[in-house]
């Protein structure tokens, strides 16, 4: 398959697989087969455009010109690389958590689920491909429209509620910051292509640059910047999985994988420093990453603390990207990946609790570790991850990202970054410590271990953190080049 | 026969109008009724194409050169406009029989046919005449015959409507007729080109007749934007488009708001020309608050209606108010900004208008909270509203992206960051009006005892889908729109002048 074909297929696949999934959907185990068919088969067409990228091969695909000069095209680099790589490969673990967690919770409209999934899964592919802003904003908003229907899922005021303030507030910001400065860019670059280096350097000066900055950061809702976050602890509404995906990995990183991709792309590392937008945009990261943290701490609600978590941690990715310099940017994508894999073990943890226990609050959780001890062990393999500690991934994210801060002398932002992993402890060990070694509640429960196709997926995303940790050096090979290493 | 397609383009569906009146054969007169759209399409298709090839056509009605004689001058700007206009004619016409609701209508079928080709007759009329007082004509021909359309509604408030529709698109007429009266006096002739040349420059307030001619653009503008139902003066259009029967606010939504538009650049940028209207007149100052308020004032009227029909109708306010705005920016960008829109905004209004008209035909009813269920009882009816209401909003992929594109990309050539910003925060007023029904559709459950809802026929989801799709072909490929919209405004900007 030439890697045309690939790119090509990694969108499509998906989408025939919404399209397969419809027309099964009066057979549920061949519409399971299906979505499970489709996700080996995306996987297997990203993945197979890996050699080429780390060896330095920009693969692309142009459609069609869109408007003059604005060509719907895809472009393959070390960036969307990754990303494409964690959204398909845990779209495969998250389908099959799927099929257990939608099947023992007895959830209606499953079909839309499914279909739904798939096409987001499409979107969030042609967001990791696009070779121009114009390219990754449709597929943005394809990802808003197609995630609403599960977020609403359940169709109940509640459900309904969450879908107006998602879909207001990923919107609102899109249409006015994003949209704007996007076609501010254009008017004064008179492009939109992604090139190294940046497209404004040299066109735009430094008062221009900070403003287009805070729109373009502001304006990716997805990155969930303080104070247009509300949305994401709003969407938790949604079943289990697709927090775990969606609202952990997929849209959540597209939105981050978007902030990170102007920086290197149309800013360019130069440009951000020069004009001291980096230093602004810094601080905003560095105030939501310790503010959502706190929040965390506070939650009792298991799914908001994960979600308040995800925006700490989203901001670790934009910081890395605001402290223009390459090693921190390092840090920050590989954060995408290492963030990725811990935070959609969590979500799995929560979903098997919920759907075996039917406990959603923290306060509930006293000894559960006894009844479910490999669920509660990947969680804590899993926090671990999140905190920065050995042995789990996110130990190197975090050492690029402290590194990268020390380099450039920002000892306020080391602080920070320190902080935040403190924070983390603070917000994730609790769980695990009432979890082991809280007594359980005198009245025996009659439940066991969370039901197999639950337990398998987020037994491999756990022992995959370690994994991370372990075979960091294919990562790091692939992104050395958007450092400039 | 093709040098004579300028001519043919309009005589085709005058002379079908009062054939229908002689064949009275239920069957013959849907087969003409059917077939003309589908010619004057070919025609505006052939007319387009030559127009792209060689420039301008001039075509000298009998044989009488101009001057003296009528002239039909087609270039890129009305070509354009034929095709969308005709195209909506044909895509409309399986509706109008099934959806007609009160047995007088169906007793007497042919009378409405014929009726709906006059109008169609007088919109093709207007776009291609190179004539002043023959534009006048054909304008009101159109409007006669939209006050009749729009007073077959099913209600009886629906000739209430008609008649305030009536009262003020008359004072439209006459305001228009007038500001053509004054020209003729100073200049001694109606033909287009010729008044281009003869208007004396009204720059320097010394010159003789300079008064005059300020006057006679005023009646004009006035006149027309009473038709094109700028903000403040579309008080007529949701009455009229609410009460109107669903096919045919279809119809007028996509094509005569867009005809009056067509006129008001033609006699704007080719009669006067730029220099004098912003230049000398400063119009800009007026029309951009106008049309930014339109923006804002339609669609928060949107969210507030209780009815589908009149939701859609307030959103053309607004949606009027962004091609004005292409307008009043001044600038080639800007013009084709409001002439893609005007292309754009006919297909998802057109299209927006039928899926009404499929929820009004099962439903009986075009309230909002009676639409409870239809998205899972009319699936395709419902998706198609989603994708219409999706490209109001301007995502990308849709047309509505192009056309906000465009404007915005006009203010910001103009260093206008303000307005820039206030077109697409307007977009978001456009959020909360479509997502008010969607959330209806999809999440309300239907009354038990209401009465059984079924998808509607393909007859009627397919012409809704051309519509619907053509909205999202056009949201990617944009040769024909944009592509064509541009030339068309480089050439009016040139102007005549």
């Amino acid at each position: 398959m030439s890697p045309e074909q690939a790119i090509a297929a990694a969108l499509l696949v998906p989408l025939l697989g919404a399209a397969g999934v419809l027309l099964c959907r009066r057979r549920p185990n061949v519409r399971e087969a299906v979505t499970v068919l489709a996700t080996l088969l995306t996987f297997g067409a990203v993945a197979s455009l890996v050699p080429a990228v780390t060896a330095g091969g920009r693969p692309g695909l142009e459609l069609f010109e869109v408007l003059p000069g604005l060509p719907l095209a895809f472009a393959v680099e070390p960036l969307g690389m990754l990303f494409a790589l964690v959204a398909s490969g845990l779209w495969i673990l998250t389908s099959i958590y799927a099929i257990g967690y939608m099947r023992s919770h007895h959830e209606g409209h499953q079909t839309r689920f499914y279909a739904c999934f798939a096409v987001a899964i499409a979107a969030a592919l042609g967001i990791a491909f696009a070779a121009n802003l114009f390219t990754l904003f449709l597929f943005y908003e394809l990802l808003t429209l197609t995630t609403y229907p599960l977020v609403t899922h359940h169709g109940d005021e509640r459900a309904r509620r969450a879908g107006r303030l998602y879909l207001g507030l990923l919107m609102a910001t899109s249409i006015v910051l994003l949209l704007t400065a996007i076609i501010w860019t254009y008017a004064v670059a008179g492009t939109l292509d992604f090139r190294p280096g940046g497209i404004l350097a040299g066109r735009a000066d430094a008062p221009l640059a900070i403003v287009l900055l805070l729109l373009f950061a502001f304006g990716t809702g997805k990155a969930a910047l303080m104070p247009f976050h509300r949305w994401l602890p709003a969407a938790m509404v949604a079943p289990t999985p697709v927090s775990a995906l969606l609202h952990a990995v997929a849209v959540v990183k597209a939105g981050v994988f978007t902030v990170t991709k102007i920086v290197l792309y149309v800013f360019g590392l130069d440009l951000l420093r020069t004009s001291g937008g980096g230093e602004i945009l810094a601080w905003v990261a560095a105030a939501t990453l310790l503010l959502a943290a706190a929040v965390a701490t506070v939650q009792d609600n298991l799914k908001r603390r994960l979600a308040y978590s995800t925006i700490s941690q989203l901001a670790y990715v934009v910081l890395g990207a605001a402290l223009a310099n390459g090693t921190a940017a390092l840090g920050g994508s590989l954060h995408v990946a290492m963030h990725a894999m811990a935070k959609i073990t969590l979500f799995f943890c929560a979903g098997a609790i919920a759907v075996t226990a039917h406990k959603t609050e923290v306060s509930q959780l006293d000894g559960i570790g006894r009844r479910m001890p490999i669920t509660c062990g990947a969680f804590f393999l899993a926090s671990l991850s999140i905190i920065g500690l050995p042995p789990a991934g996110g130990t190197w994210s975090k050492w690029f990202l402290v590194l990268g801060a020390a380099d450039g002398e920002r000892w306020a932002m080391v602080a920070v970054l320190l902080a935040g992993s403190l924070l983390a402890i603070g917000y994730l060990m609790p769980v695990v410590v009432r979890a082991f070694f809280y007594p359980p509640p005198a009245a025996g429960e009659g439940h066991g271990e969370a039901p197999l196709l639950c337990l398998l997926p987020l037994t491999l995303t756990a022992l995959g953190c370690v994994g991370q940790f372990v075979f960091a050096e294919p990562l790091y090979r692939l992104l050395a080049p958007i450092a400039g290493m | 026969m093709s040098e004579h397609l300028p001519i043919l383009q309009v005589v085709v569906p005058l002379l079908a109008g009062p054939l229908c009146l002689l064949l009275r054969h239920r069957l013959l007169v849907r087969g003409l009724a059917t077939a003309v759209p589908l010619a004057c399409l070919t025609i505006a298709g052939l007319l387009l194409h030559r127009v792209q090839q060689v420039g301008a056509i001039s075509y000298h009605i009998g044989g009488w050169a101009p001057p003296l004689g009528i002239e039909y001058r087609i270039d890129l700007a009305n070509a354009y406009v034929m095709v969308i206009v005709s195209a909506i004619a044909a895509v409309v016409m399986p509706f109008l029989p099934g959806h007609m609701g009160s047995a007088m209508v169906r007793r007497r079928e042919h009378l409405f046919y014929a009726i709906f080709l006059l109008a169609l007759a007088g919109l093709l009329g207007i776009s291609a005449t190179g004539d002043m007082f023959n534009a006048f004509v054909f304008l009101e021909i159109a409007s006669l015959a939209s006050y009749s359309l729009v007073a077959l509604g099913r209600h009886r408030r629906a000739l209430v409507a008609a008649y305030s529709y009536l009262i003020i698109g008359t004072i439209g007429g006459t305001f228009f007729l007038l500001g053509i009266g004054l020209m003729y006096q100073m200049t001694g002739t109606l033909n287009m080109v010729d008044l281009a040349h003869r208007l004396p420059e009204p720059m320097s307030p010394g010159t003789p007749g300079s008064r005059t001619v300020l006057v006679a653009f005023a009646f004009l503008a006035v006149g027309l934007s009473i038709k094109l139902a700028v903000f403040p003066l579309h008080q007529w259009l949701p009455r009229a488009y609410a009460h109107a029967p669903s096919a045919v606010s279809a119809f007028l939504a996509a094509t005569s708001t867009k005809v009056s538009y067509y006129l008001l650049v033609r006699v704007v940028f080719s009669l006067f020309g730029a220099a004098y209207v912003f230049d000398a007149l400063k119009l800009d100052r007026l029309l951009l608050p106008l049309s930014i308020v339109a923006m804002f004032a339609g669609s928060t009227a949107a969210i507030f209606q209780t009815d589908l029909k009149r939701l859609l109708a307030y959103s053309s306010v607004a949606q009027i108010g962004y091609m004005t705005l292409g307008v009043s920016l001044a600038s080639v960008t800007g013009l084709t900004g409001g002439l893609v829109h005007l292309f754009n905004h006919a297909l998802m209004k057109g299209g927006l208008f039928l899926a009404a008209a499929c929820y009004g035909m099962r439903l009986r009813s075009s309230r909002i909270a009676d639409l409870a269920g239809a998205g899972r009882l009319m699936p395709w009816t419902t998706a198609a509203f989603v994708t219409g209401g999706l490209a109001l909003i301007g995502v990308p992929g849709t047309a509505g992206f192009v056309s906000k594109w465009y404007l915005v990309l006009a203010a910001l050539e103009q260093g206008r960051w303000l307005v820039a910003v206030l077109v697409v925060a307007s977009s978001l007023l456009a959020v909360a009006y479509v997502w008010r029904v969607v959330e209806v559709a999809y999440f309300a459950d239907r009354d038990a005892g209401a009465h059984p809802i079924k998808e509607v026929p393909p007859l009627l989801l397919v012409p809704t889908w051309i519509l619907i799709g053509a909205t999202v072909y056009f949201g990617l490929r944009t040769e024909l729109t944009a592509g064509v919209a541009e030339a068309a405004a480089g050439v009016l900007w040139e102007s005549l002048r």
